[in-house]
């Protein structure tokens, strides 16, 4: 039989069963959306990632307090307050490859002034902040070593704070209080905007870091470093120089283990995509699980029909259908059950998509070679699942499919 | 004058588990084209089991089966397709149609397994086909829409369809009431009149009257092979029937 007119007789033999070939598709059309939206869920997060570690600048080294010490030798502090507010100066100062250094201690909560109230992050840095972040700033000044010595009640506020509490005055040299501690405003930040995870990084307001420390949390331990190396090629130089000034100025023993964690930014990314990667796996892996059902789903339906429709093979094959024929017969309406699943897949895997990306901070890509395969794979799962019916149908006796009741 | 068909001392044995039935014990039978036989027989004797053989649908155990010509021995499952295809319209007892497709779908069947006849020269000759049994204005009609004489009048037109040598049709009137099988009958006159060869099975003695030539089974052995030269004609028949009705 002509192709054509194969087509033809499984779209009729399809459309004669509306509801159970829906019901037989779903699998598929579950199975396709699903591994199109969770690897363009998984893939859309891995790019987020390197997006916003690429616009962080290839520089940048990160210490972290190391909070698995090695029990015995901790110094009397635990883990997580080992990195102290001299530390950032101490690596900027002894440091060849260290162009800069400035610790970071963050809280948070309500702000007053200008014209109402905010909650904002507040950020304890170090006065060489904005060389390590390439910053600007918009107006005023941004705070000096001696500020911090001092601890200055001074802050510099990001452009969000600026438009939503100063919005028609000029915010520098104001009075704000933060979590009613008063700080004087002397700068206004250069506009960011939001990073790649959505996040408005002008909703901020950097303050000294000993400021910060004893005014508003009381406490003598920074929650990371973050360091500039002189140069990109300088930067494994400057992680080696770190852990080396840090042992020193912690008194670390020889043996004794690092009480901090020394990361560039490269190896965060790395790490970070990797995870995402194994997640993506992950998911596609699940997702084509539940394609493969949707395929048994199909192979059922198609002995069911098979079984049925024995009179039917037997007619056709008595009327000179050869074997091959009503093999392509049944193989065919599987393959189209299949594939118009796959296809009813993808626009629904379309339509998750847009709406995750469009209401949602999800950001998921279509990406067309996964739609490729996706289509691909529910027609070879036609195939696979729908041969051995087929073959059965095929493999029939005339005399005995006449016969069957 | 060409012989369709020309069997010699054919057998066929179903395995049955330990036990083998013999179901033809060595058959001859030679039938010429054009011919009109009914095969006769009590139940079990064997009449389908040699219907299937004829056509093809089933292979022989021993003996040899020219058929137009062709010895079947030489050929595999696909030929045998191909036969059943161009050179035999089969009618069934249960009419055998495909249901929830129109006569017209039913008709052209055999066509779209012929890939030397495009799809629309199918249309034309279903169609054609269908007029010739009287169902001209039945043609988008379901069998479910059809009465039992209708339905087999399209099995008919189906076995027409590919123009065969030769048309078999096993117990056709089996499930009609009696006007219709002669009803029936008449058609399978009128197309023998035209030369088409038939070979029709029945268990009723005054439908074998319609045919030419009477072949009686029993145990898988022909018993009788008569020429009836008195053949009986549906169409005086019917008249009759015409009659009393009114
Ligand atoms: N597929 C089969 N397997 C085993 N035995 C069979 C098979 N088909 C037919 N037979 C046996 O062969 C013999 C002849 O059967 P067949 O169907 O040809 O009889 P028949 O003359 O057509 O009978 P009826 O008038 O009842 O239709 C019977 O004894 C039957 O049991
Ligand atoms: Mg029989």
């Amino acid at each position: 039989m002509r192709l054509l007119v194969l087509l033809k007789v499984a779209m009729k033999s399809i459309f004669k069963n509306k509801m159970r070939s829906f019901l037989t598709s779903l699998g598929i059309i579950i199975g396709v959306c699903s591994v199109i939206v969770m690897v363009g869920v998984g893939q859309g997060s891995q790019q987020k990632i390197e997006d916003s570690i690429s616009s962080l600048g290839t520089n940048l080294i990160l210490v972290f307090p190391n909070y698995m010490r090695q029990q015995g030798v901790s110094s009397g502090r635990s883990g997580r307050e080992s990195l102290k507010p001299e530390d950032p100066a101490y690596l900027e100062a002894n440091g060849k490859y260290i162009l800069a250094a400035s610790g970071s201690i963050r809280t948070g909560g309500q702000i007053i002034g200008g014209v109402g109230n905010w909650n904002t992050s507040i950020e304890g840095v170090s006065a060489s902040y904005l060389i390590i972040k390439s910053w600007s700033m918009e107006s005023g000044s941004f705070f000096t070593q001696r500020d911090d010595d001092t601890k200055k009640k001074v802050c510099v506020i990001g452009k969000t704070i600026a438009e939503e509490l100063y919005p028609d005055m000029e915010p520098v040299g104001q009075r704000l209080r933060i979590r009613n501690k008063p700080f004087t405003i002397i700068g206004v930040l250069a506009e960011k905007g939001e990073n790649s995870m959505g996040n408005d990084q002008d909703d901020i307001i950097l303050a000294p870091t000993k400021t910060v420390l004893t005014r508003l949390r009381g406490r003598d331990f920074l929650n990371q470093i973050y360091v500039s190396a002189t140069s990109e090629d300088d930067l494994a130089a400057a992680q080696a120089e770190v852990t080396e000034l840090l042992r020193l100025k912690h008194k670390l023993d020889y043996g004794e283990a690092d009480d901090f964690i020394v990361r560039t930014q490269t190896e965060i990314t790395d790490m970070a995509s990797a995870t995402s990667k194994t997640l993506t796996l992950l998911l596609a892996a699940i997702a084509g699980v539940s394609l493969v059902v949707g395929g048994i789903g199909i192979m059922n339906i198609m002995l069911v029909s098979v079984t049925e429709r024995t009179r039917e093979i037997g007619i056709r094959l008595a009327i000179g259908a050869r074997g091959k024929d009503v093999l392509r017969q049944f193989l065919y309406e599987a393959i189209t059950l299949s594939l118009t699943g796959g296809i009813l897949g993808i626009l629904l895997a379309a339509g998750i998509s847009s709406i995750l990306n469009h209401f949602t901070e999800i950001n998921a890509l279509i990406n067309p070679q996964i739609v490729i395969v996706a289509v691909l794979f529910s027609a070879a799962v036609g195939i696979f699942f729908g041969y051995y019916p087929a073959r059965k149908a095929a493999q029939l006796n005339p005399i005995d499919a006449l016969r069957y009741e | 004058m060409k012989k369709v068909i020309d069997m010699r001392g054919v057998v066929k044995n179903y395995q049955m588990g330990e036990m083998e039935v013999h179901a033809l014990r060595g058959i001859d039978l030679e039938i010429n084209a054009g011919e009109f036989v009914a095969i006769m027989g009590a139940s079990g004797s064997g009449k389908s089991t040699l219907m299937n053989i004829i056509g093809c649908l089933d292979e022989l155990s021993e003996g040899e089966y020219y058929l137009d010509g062709e010895d079947i021995r030489d050929l595999d499952a696909d030929d045998f397709a191909a036969i059943r295809n161009r050179k035999i319209g089969f009618v069934f007892q249960s009419f055998n149609l495909l249901a929830r497709t129109s006569a017209l779908e039913n008709v052209e069947l055999p066509l779209l397994y012929n890939r030397q006849i495009k799809m629309h020269e199918a249309r034309a000759k279903a169609a054609a086909s269908l007029e010739l049994v009287g169902l001209g204005d039945r043609i988008d009609h379901e069998p479910s829409q059809l009465s039992g004489g209708q339905q087999q009048r399209v099995a008919l037109a189906r076995a027409l369809v590919n123009d065969p040598a030769l048309i078999l049709a096993d117990e056709p009137t089996g499930n009609l009431d009696s006007k219709t099988s002669v009803e029936v009958m008449k058609l399978f006159q009128d197309l023998n009149d035209k030369g088409i060869t038939i070979v029709l099975v029945t268990h009723e003695h005054d439908i074998a009257e319609y045919a030419r030539r009477k072949v009686v089974l029993k145990d898988g052995h022909k018993i009788e092979d008569v020429i009836l030269s008195k053949r009986r004609q549906a169409e005086t028949d019917l008249s009759s029937w015409q009659g009393e009705d009114e």
